[in-house]
């Protein structure tokens, strides 16, 4: 088959340019050790309101300098929707759902996750800035969707 | 007898086909209009007293983007493959059942979501319950396509004894492309809706398995968008360089690309589910480089697509590096439309390229950027070709001459203008951290965008928002100009366009220098297959032990 010279140096370039980009990401996982949600654990929308951890939910330190929170999702509520840690925590937040797919996204991170009825979601970050992060339901469920809120407060110490 | 038919029955059915394509957008783009001005905080829904937000995002979503592209595919490729072949449909009859079968789907769909018993958007997630009459209506539109698709695989089939030997033509290759990409997908969504989410909505079966339902979604719905991209190249390939004055510049090439989307369209839904927990890290890193690789033949086509037009170009007298771009025939509409929806793709493409990749999806995942992109995809690179290709198919199949050249440019332009205005406001509310599928004039969070914006470089969510609503105007104008433009042709005299034919096009390097595994289509099927099997199975099932049948869901009213 032939292929014109023009073409193929282009389409040799194309190339680079995909193996470049996928360069890009490994670099983005491994060195700079961005995590996508994976596999955690199952739980049943009926169990979650009993199940360890989303029974008393909220914020609690597990470490110095490192906070859990249980956050319970359901049609149209995060519960708590209000958290507040010290500056420079690094928080790991658990999510469930009781009913509806949900999402969780908070404003100014890269904390955004799926919470599907079934599954355990779990998302890690760094506060490292002063400041009230607000978080929202990012998955269409129903007539009040748009206001289904939190906010993370980080204070000083 | 080949010579002098002049394709009645085909041209008979595509009309039909397209009437359901152009009242879907009717309603669907003046939705759109709305859509886009709550952005900016201009709200008519209640002013209207008209529906609720989410019932017309259902609508706007269903009728443009599922309804509008399939009715028009179903009506153009069965005029191009026809044509192509010069031969008549073998199974005509098949596609009337089809396309009663549709159509009944629709009215269905079309009730369920004008009563507000479906408000569940285009991608109705379980375990958000809906009428059974919408979930039953959807499934009616797809089996309709199966066997219309049918039809093309006789046809082809029949033409192939009868030719033996011959090279099968562009248009045709990228048709039956088409359809095999879209049989082979839809057989995720059949099972999604037949073994869960009808028996559910029945009240048959009480509980859903939503990340199944998702997963099974995405295997559709990723593919789903080839199916509307997938037509726009088989004019952009076959037709498009005839419309330049030219020819395409390489065929074999052109194939080739073909292949590739049958060989890497489907194995990649992962990368719509980056996000979503109880699905594997690792497979969904193996879909992100599958998805890099049916990125592969989108820049192929960028290549031979620009050739093909500067090799036009030259034809006309064109000379040097850019000057022959306008010795084109920016005058036809039907060629600025679709020349122009290319433009709009390069940037939608990229966009794409963004979306697909692993890590960074996490800043744009389920934001306004979203939307953004899809609206220059199958909302510019698949809509605004349709409407140029509607500037030439209305006249070949009615006898009637397109009413007016000169709207139908400044349709084209203003198409083109409004996404881009459209577009830059979407996808950079979407960096700011705007979430998609939001009424922003009601959402408790916009005041903080607003403000935690404000002075950014570029502007902030509130310009973004403007530029998104002032876009959705223009593309409002434009629907407008093509709509009256389609009703006003059918009113012009009978037999008044007799002259007008389907433009298919040579190649400067043709069919002859393909080599046969090309034309080969059980090779390619087959490696999809495989690709399949070995992209899915082991995340299905993992997603059979990490997950339940457990979610009884809400009705959403």
């Amino acid at each position: 088959m032939h292929i014109d010279r023009y073409e193929s140096t282009f389409l040799w370039l194309a190339t680079g340019m995909l193996i470049l980009f996928a360069g890009a990401i490994l670099i983005s996982v491994f060195g700079l050790g961005i995590q996508l949600p994976t596999i955690v654990d199952q739980i049943a929308p009926a169990d979650v309101a009993a199940a360890p951890g989303f029974n008393t939910p909220g914020v609690r330190e597990v470490f110095p300098g490192h906070y859990e929170a249980y956050i319970v999702v359901e049609t149209w509520l995060f519960s708590p929707n209000d958290i507040t840690i010290p500056v420079g925590s690094d928080v790991t937040f658990f999510l469930a759902s009781k009913d509806l797919i949900h999402g969780f996204k908070v404003f100014d991170t890269n904390v955004n996750i799926m919470v599907i009825p079934g599954q355990i979601s779990e998302v890690s970050h760094t506060f490292n800035k002063l400041g009230d992060y607000q978080f929202y339901c990012h998955e269409y469920c129903g007539a009040a969707h748009h206001t289904m809120t939190g906010v993370v407060h980080v204070v000083g110490e | 007898m080949e010579m002098t038919y002049d394709y009645k029955q085909e041209r008979r059915l595509a009309f039909w086909f397209l009437v359901v394509a152009f009242l879907a957008i009717s309603v669907g783009g003046l939705i759109g209009i709305f859509q886009a001005l709550e952005h900016a905080g201009i709200n008519f829904y209640p002013l209207a007293g008209l529906m609720p937000y989410y019932e017309g995002l259902t609508l706007h979503g269903v009728l443009n983007a599922l309804t509008w592209t399939t009715f028009f595919i179903c009506g153009f490729l069965i005029i191009a493959t026809s044509r192509a072949l010069e031969r008549k449909m073998s199974a005509m009859w098949l596609s009337w059942v089809a396309y009663a079968i549709m159509l009944a789907g629709v009215g269905m769909a079309g009730y369920a979501m004008l009563s507000g018993q479906a408000s569940v958007l285009y991608t109705f997630y379980v375990p958000m319950r809906a009428s059974a009459i919408h979930y039953i209506g959807l499934t009616l539109v797809v089996i309709g396509t199966w066997l219309h698709s049918a039809n093309f695989y006789l046809t082809w089939g029949a033409w192939r004894k009868e030719n033996p030997g011959v090279k099968t033509p562009m248009a045709v290759v990228g048709t039956l492309t088409t359809w095999i990409v879209w049989d082979l997908a839809t057989i995720g969504v059949a099972i999604e809706m037949l073994t869960m989410v009808i028996p559910w909505s029945l009240g048959l079966i009480e509980n859903t398995n939503p990340l199944l339902a998702r997963t099974l979604f995405w295997y559709f719905g990723h593919p789903l968008v080839y199916f509307w991209l997938l037509p726009a190249y088989v004019s952009w390939y076959a037709m498009v360089p005839k419309q330049a004055g030219g020819k395409l510049f390489s065929d074999p090439l052109g194939r080739l690309a073909f292949m590739l989307f049958i060989l890497f369209s489907v194995p990649v839904g992962l990368h719509h589910q980056y996000t979503d927990p109880g699905i594997s890290s690792a497979w969904k890193g193996v879909h992100g480089v599958l998805t890099y690789a049916v990125a592969f033949p989108s820049f192929m086509t960028a290549f031979t697509l620009m050739a093909s037009l500067e090799f036009a170009g030259k034809q006309r007298g064109g000379r040097g590096w850019f000057l022959w771009i306008f010795k084109l025939p920016w005058g036809d509409p039907s060629f600025a439309a679709q020349v122009l929806a290319m433009i709009i793709f390069a940037a939608g493409g990229i966009g794409g390229v963004i979306n697909a990749s692993y890590s960074m999806n996490l800043v744009v995942h389920n934001t306004t950027w979203v939307p953004g992109h899809f609206h220059l995809t199958v909302g510019t690179a698949s809509t605004l070709s349709f409407m140029g290709i509607t500037y030439w198919l209305l006249p070949y199949i009615t006898k009637r001459r397109l009413f007016s050249k000169g709207m139908a440019l400044a349709q084209a332009w203003t198409w083109f203008i409004g996404m881009v205005l459209f577009g830059r406001g979407m996808h950079w509310a979407g960096l700011l951290g705007a979430p998609r599928r939001v009424p922003f004039s009601q959402a408790v969070y916009t005041q903080t965008l607003i403000q935690d914006t404000a002075g950014r470089a570029f502007g902030g969510f509130q310009t973004a928002m403007a530029l998104t609503a002032i876009g959705g105007v223009i593309l409002g104008v434009s629907g407008l100009f093509f709509l009256l433009n389609v009703v006003m042709s059918l009113t012009t005299k009978k037999n008044s366009a007799t002259d007008v034919d389907v433009p298919l096009a040579e190649a400067v390097s043709g069919p002859e220098n393909a080599p046969a595994i090309l034309d080969n289509w059980k090779v390619w099927i087959w490696a999809e297959v495989a690709l399949i099997v070995f992209a899915y199975i082991p995340t299905l099932l993992t997603i059979a032990q990490v997950s339940n049948w457990n979610a009884p869901g809400l009705i959403i009213r």
